[in-house]
């Protein structure tokens, strides 16, 4: 069945009555509305743009957040955002990357299971290679997005204070009030005074007071993967003002490939599918993707052509390439006195003292957990006993836990790559992604440090040291990068400073695929600072076709 | 310790249920084996309770509840009927553990399950192998028990601020206990304490 609307009568075969048959005159079609394409929709509709956005997953109705985090909380309950199945099936090879635990398809996407840590990157993060000589430098610098920045932080609702010495320079408050430090922090404090180690405040995307008609934070202490009280920011803030501006938001619509014009310089239309196999083609003029570091690169590659043989956007062969994600080091134990973990899900104090160091050069920020060890009411759901036996194992289990994790950098390597997997298809046919994710000794040396540094805060602490996460069990922060990279040489990269493809002129990407070098700070910040600024250079476009 | 009805309004904003007429008013007309049988519904694999099913789940929180829990009865009523009010599945799967568990008692004791002396009760879930099962909403009988039965009663209490309070924590995880206690270095007096203190002014 090709012909829109088929069997399955306007609604796609989903049953709610909502039209998902294609918009008959988009100027820009996005595809995916997590944080990158949920506020390009909302910049550009607010401009006055007809604007239709296309999401694979489902719309997650926010009266229904406190039964998700109970089906977080209860084992033997589905994954609240519905991850995993066919539509979502992968491959991986080299380290398991675990793709669909790191990733959400829904509106909103992965900002509905994010923790909501937003720090700029810093000056050297855009020139690694002239600083440093290793990996890449950025075509633009942190002066070119400072103002997005600024920009991004009143979207959010980043709560935040001006404590942070190693931070790059600022023009203006954040938004909201910092969290107060935790009564763990002030545990830590002393200890890292002794080793002048600064501590700082953590810049969260979490409403420390109510901001943008959301609720401040109530302390339900699950913010990763579900915030029921709204305080978290999700893209969900954004697409509603990009509808309440007038653009149309279509659920469960994955987009199966674009398709161009016959010289294969520009893109016709986004071919996608509703859950009744129906494929229908959304036109525009202009196209932006925004879905995800993964399949950003792989609906590129999907859409090759006669004349794309090797995907869309691909003449550097980097679409897919230089695959990157943050690694986790930490390391925890227990103190002799109580340390007040678990009460909220978020941190409130990081030391980014080490980020800049130059041994190693790849960049490490600490953070000091406030829900380090076990917590009560989900070491219950899973103990092998009950009654007053139970009640004495959680006493004894919960509440001198301390933990400092930390994010270290992965340089690109262009052997880390996503390619579609020739022997695995999805629910609709399609090649699924293969992951090829492996860590070089320069990464594991960084992990190593960050190690030390982490021991050396515990013992000083005088906490006993129960385990260590380094180079051998260390995992990803799920902040999938560099897939569509930025450059200025058409030869090397993908997109420009702009975030359009070198390649074809009305296709751009927005996201954390296209950082050449990821930093070790977590991403979301910085892709909302990029498509604002994409907003502005597709906005231009759009006046002066 | 005293689990109070703001737990179980606690418990209940936990599964994101809202408290309406029936949880005030309501208690379940509970299916019997006799009534099942005079219905013309019941059949020998498909067991019926032989009780109240809230007289069961107390039963049973009485052995997974630690000892000295006082207000258990109304805090398991009020929580078991917030939660499956409006919710037909959870409830229908609840009720179906609950009969499967009476059903063994019955055929291992002769009794009801909420007729057992407590001990029995506990060694009863044990031998069930349900201390160590997962807990599986469409699985094995010992399987749902934890699910339905041991796993829900655990979670409501735990994930309140009485049963998080006797393991160290007032603001469990779960519970929207605001921003406040994160920063305490150690717990703030209970209401009920706090509500003492005020009586003997």
């Amino acid at each position: 069945m090709s012909a829109d609307g088929g069997s399955g009568g306007s609604d796609g075969g989903v049953g709610d009555g909502i039209d998902r048959t294609p918009s008959p005159s988009a100027d820009v079609c996005v595809v995916g509305s997590g944080p990158a394409g949920a506020l390009v929709a909302h910049r550009l509709a607010d401009e006055g743009a007809n604007v239709v956005v296309l999401e694979a997953g489902p719309r997650f109705e926010f009266s229904e957040r406190t039964a998700q985090q109970e089906q977080h909380i209860r084992p033997g309950m589905e994954d609240p955002w519905e991850m995993g199945g066919p539509r979502d099936a992968y491959s991986t090879e080299g380290r398991h990357y675990p793709l669909n635990a790191a990733r959400v398809k829904g509106v909103g996407g992965s900002t509905l299971h994010w923790q909501g840590m937003v720090m700029r990157l810093h000056e050297r993060d855009f020139e690694m290679q002239t600083r440093y000589g290793v990996g890449t430098d950025w075509p633009i610098d942190y002066d070119d997005l400072r103002p997005y920045y600024a920009d991004a932080e009143r979207a959010f609702g980043v709560a935040g204070a001006m404590d942070n010495p190693y931070a790059p320079p600022r023009e203006e408050p954040f938004p909201l009030p910092a969290f107060p430090p935790s009564y763990s922090d002030s545990l830590f404090a002393e200890a890292c005074e002794r080793l002048e180690i600064d501590m700082h405040s953590v810049p969260n995307a979490r409403n420390s007071e109510p901001y943008d008609d959301r609720a401040p934070c109530l302390g339900y202490g699950t913010c990763k993967p579900v915030c029921p009280s709204g305080a978290k920011y999700t893209a969900e803030s954004h697409v509603a003002k990009a509808e309440a501006a007038g653009a149309r938001v279509i659920d469960r619509v994955p987009v199966q490939r674009l398709e161009h014009d016959d010289a294969g310089e520009t893109i016709e239309a986004a071919v996608y599918a509703t859950p009744d196999g129906t494929e229908h083609r959304q036109t525009a003029g202009q196209f932006v993707l925004a879905c995800g570091g993964v399949e950003n690169a792989r609906l590129l590659l999907l859409s090759a052509s006669e004349q794309h043989p090797d995907g869309l956007a691909n003449s550097s062969g980097a679409v897919g390439r230089f695959f990157m994600d943050h690694l986790f080091a930490g390391a925890g134990g227990r103190l002799d006195e109580p340390t007040r973990q678990n009460h909220v899900g978020f941190n409130t104090s990081e030391t980014h003292q080490f980020y800049d160091d130059t041994e190693p050069v790849e960049g490490l920020k600490l953070e000091f957990l406030n829900y380090a060890g076990p917590s009560p009411v989900i070491e219950a759901l899973g103990a092998d006993t009950w009654g007053d036996e139970l009640a004495e194992q959680l006493n004894e289990s919960y509440g001198t836990h301390v933990a400092v994790g930390g994010l270290v950098e992965q340089l690109p390597d262009a052997e880390n790559r996503i390619t579609l997997d020739p022997d695995r298809r999805d629910d609709h046919g399609n090649p699924v992604p293969h992951v090829e994710w492996s860590l070089g000794e320069r990464t594991e040396r960084a992990i190593r440090r960050a190690n030390e540094i982490q021991h050396a805060i515990l013992g000083e602490l005088g906490a006993s040291i129960e385990w260590t996460v380094g180079p051998e069990s260390t995992g990803p922060a799920y902040h999938q990068m560099g897939t569509t990279r930025m450059g200025s040489d058409p030869g090397q990269s993908v997109v420009d400073a702009d975030c359009r493809t070198h390649d074809l002129s009305n296709l751009w990407v927005v996201g954390s695929s296209v950082f050449p070098t990821g930093g070790a700070m977590n991403p979301t910040l910085t892709i909302a600072a990029l498509s604002l600024r994409t907003a502005e250079a597709l906005s231009a476009s759009l006046s002066d076709p | 310790m005293e689990l109070t009805r703001r737990d179980a309004l606690a418990a209940l904003a936990a599964v994101g249920a809202t408290v309406g007429g029936g949880v005030l008013a309501g208690r379940y007309d509970p299916p019997r084996a006799d009534a099942a049988s005079d219905a013309g519904s019941g059949s020998a694999a498909e067991p019926t309770l032989s009780t109240d099913l809230l007289d069961l789940l107390d039963a049973a929180a009485e052995v997974v509840y630690p000892s000295g829990v006082d207000g258990r009865r109304t805090f398991v009523e009020t929580y078991v009927l917030g939660r499956t009010e409006n919710q037909p599945a959870y409830r229908e799967g609840l009720q179906e553990a609950a009969a499967q568990l009476d059903a063994v008692a019955r055929d291992w004791r002769g009794q009801p399950y909420a007729d057992l002396d407590a001990d029995v009760r506990d060694k009863l879930l044990r031998d069930l192998g349900v201390e160590t099962a997962e807990p599986v909403a469409d699985g094995t009988i010992t399987e749902r028990i934890r699910f339905y039965v041991v796993n829900d009663l655990l979670f409501a209490f735990y994930s309140s601020p009485t049963g998080g309070r006797l393991v160290g924590i007032e603001n469990p995880i779960g519970h929207p206990g605001g921003i406040e206690s994160y920063q305490r270095a150690s717990m703030s007096p209970s209401s009920a304490e706090r509500s003492g203190g005020t009586n003997e002014r």
